[in-house]
């Protein structure tokens, strides 16, 4: 990937806009969209990993510690994971830039 | 040797798609089309042309199935009218951004309500911002020669868009007409298969008419319009080249007495031919007046139409469609904006003729141009005029 999303012109792009390799989604960051972002109290976490099952981003995987964490570069701050969290381990946040 | 043949311009027409031997075709019959694809369907079940015929569900479902076709690196055709067209809208509009050459022959026809099966030009110029490249013929013989070079623009290298050729319901449809038609090999040789560069292929997978975020929609944009307005040096090396080969020569803006005249016609579609016939007779009576009539509805051909009126004192420009609220007729429009920012432009009147189907005359068009030239002496509070309407 020689230029970033925002150097790119049009000329850079392919005939109809045809995408020749897999994974140019995975660099788009959704993460840019979000208002509210997750906090966690890992104290409360039983790793049951809901918020992970609920995420419509599937964005939440396991950290190095077990326990279940946004990856960032993603989250939209729906707070789906919040809600549906049984030990409230999470708490939505205005987002601050 | 020529030889002549009197045929029904959709069969014709048919007959010049099987010329230009295509891989698919997906349509869905409607009234005045019909013939076309029901004529095309019984060469591919006689065995008289090998291609895939698919008898699709709706009008929506043919141009799918033509993008997905095309897509494939398949030579693709289909044809509709009207509510058809309107039906399969959403689909027409992704074909140009996605740079597939799908030809579609428009057999125009008025957009309900009320129903009317009768031509005039609502449903093309309901497409006119989709990115199509839109021809727009006057004949028979017209429509045959444009149909076997749309192909060649669409699939040219420099191209890849989608092109249109639109001929006007019944008037030209549903006539017999003496027409020519080209040698099986001259049409070869004028249309030599040429395969999407980057198609469907298991073997080598691509992601086609994929998201666009904001970061990037806008230069998709862009991208588009630079291959419209860059496919018209194709479209006129296309017409030269088949001029060479056939005879015939077609231009983006057709011109009929129109050097030095004063006063000057704008016709578009099957009504020009009855205008012509108007402009001889006037001439003959002494009157200083020309026609020209488009060709290329889009990219449309800004140049050429400047050079052709650049004498003129007096536009009169007709119309078979109505932009409601708006300026009158959608060409008076494009026209006036192509010359609002000349130096010298002729004073442009607009009327609306000949709309679901209404016969315009040649007396009719000689009355036409005599009010027209009454309208730019004096001036009118109306935007437009819709010729012949009873108040």
């Amino acid at each position: 990937m020689a230029k970033s999303e925002n150097e790119l012109t049009w000329k850079d792009l392919e005939i109809g806009c045809i995408i020749e390799a897999p994974g140019s989604a995975r660099r788009y960051e959704s993460g840019t969209w979000r208002s509210q972002r997750p906090t966690y109290d890992f104290t409360k976490c039983i790793k049951c990993g809901l918020c992970a099952l609920y995420c419509p981003e599937g964005c939440i995987e396991q950290n190095k510690d077990g326990y279940f964490e946004a990856d960032m570069y993603y989250c939209k701050g729906c707070g789906i994971c919040a809600r549906e969290c049984w030990t409230r381990v999470i708490t939505m946040v205005e987002e601050v830039e | 040797m020529v030889t002549r043949v009197g045929v029904e311009v959709s069969i014709a027409l048919a007959d010049a798609v099987k010329l230009a031997n295509p891989d698919v075709v997906a349509a869905y019959p409607i009234t005045p089309q019909t013939h076309i694809v029901e004529h095309l369907a019984e060469l591919v079940a006689n065995g008289e042309l090998d291609a895939e015929y698919i008898p699709v569900e709706s009008e929506h479902s043919a141009m799918s199935a033509c993008l997905g076709s095309a897509a494939a690196g398949a030579r693709t055709f289909t044809a509709t009218a009207s509510q058809g067209l309107a039906l399969m809208n959403e689909v027409v509009y992704v074909a140009p951004p996605m740079r597939l050459p799908i030809v579609m022959a428009v057999a125009n026809r008025s957009l309900s309500a009320p129903l009317s099966i009768w031509p005039d030009h609502s449903d093309m110029m309901s497409v006119r911002d989709t990115g199509w490249i839109q021809i727009i013929v006057e004949n028979g013989q017209q429509a045959v020669d444009n149909t076997i070079i749309a192909f060649r623009i669409a699939e040219d290298q420099k191209v890849l868009l989608p092109v249109m050729v639109h001929l006007d319901g019944f008037t030209l449809t549903h006539v017999i007409e003496p027409i020519i038609f080209p040698t099986q090999e001259t049409v070869d040789k004028y249309l030599p298969k040429i395969r999407f560069p980057l198609p469907l292929n298991p073997d080598r997978p691509v992601a086609m008419g994929e998201f666009a975020p904001p970061f990037i929609f806008t230069e998709t944009k862009w991208a588009q319009e630079v291959a419209l307005n860059n496919s018209k040096k194709v479209i006129l090396k296309a017409w030269d080249e088949f001029a060479k080969v056939f005879g015939r020569k077609y231009l983006p803006v057709e011109k009929y007495h129109s050097e030095g005249a004063k006063v000057l016609i704008l016709t578009m579609g099957s009504s020009g031919e009855t205008a012509s016939v108007a402009i001889d007779e006037l001439r003959k009576e002494g009157m200083d007046v020309g026609q020209i009539s488009l060709r290329l509805w889009r990219p449309f051909p800004f140049q050429e139409l400047r050079e052709a009126v650049k004498d003129a004192d007096v536009l009169i420009v007709m119309d078979r469609a109505i932009s409601f609220g708006g300026p009158g007729g959608p060409l008076a429009s494009e026209v006036k904006a192509a010359l609002y920012n000349q130096a010298k432009r002729p004073k442009v009147v607009n009327f609306v003729i000949s709309l679901g189907g209404r016969d315009t005359t040649v007396s009719g068009f000689k009355d036409i141009i005599n009010k027209g030239i009454n309208i730019a002496a004096k001036g009118s509070k109306n935007e437009y005029e819709i010729y012949g309407v009873r108040e």
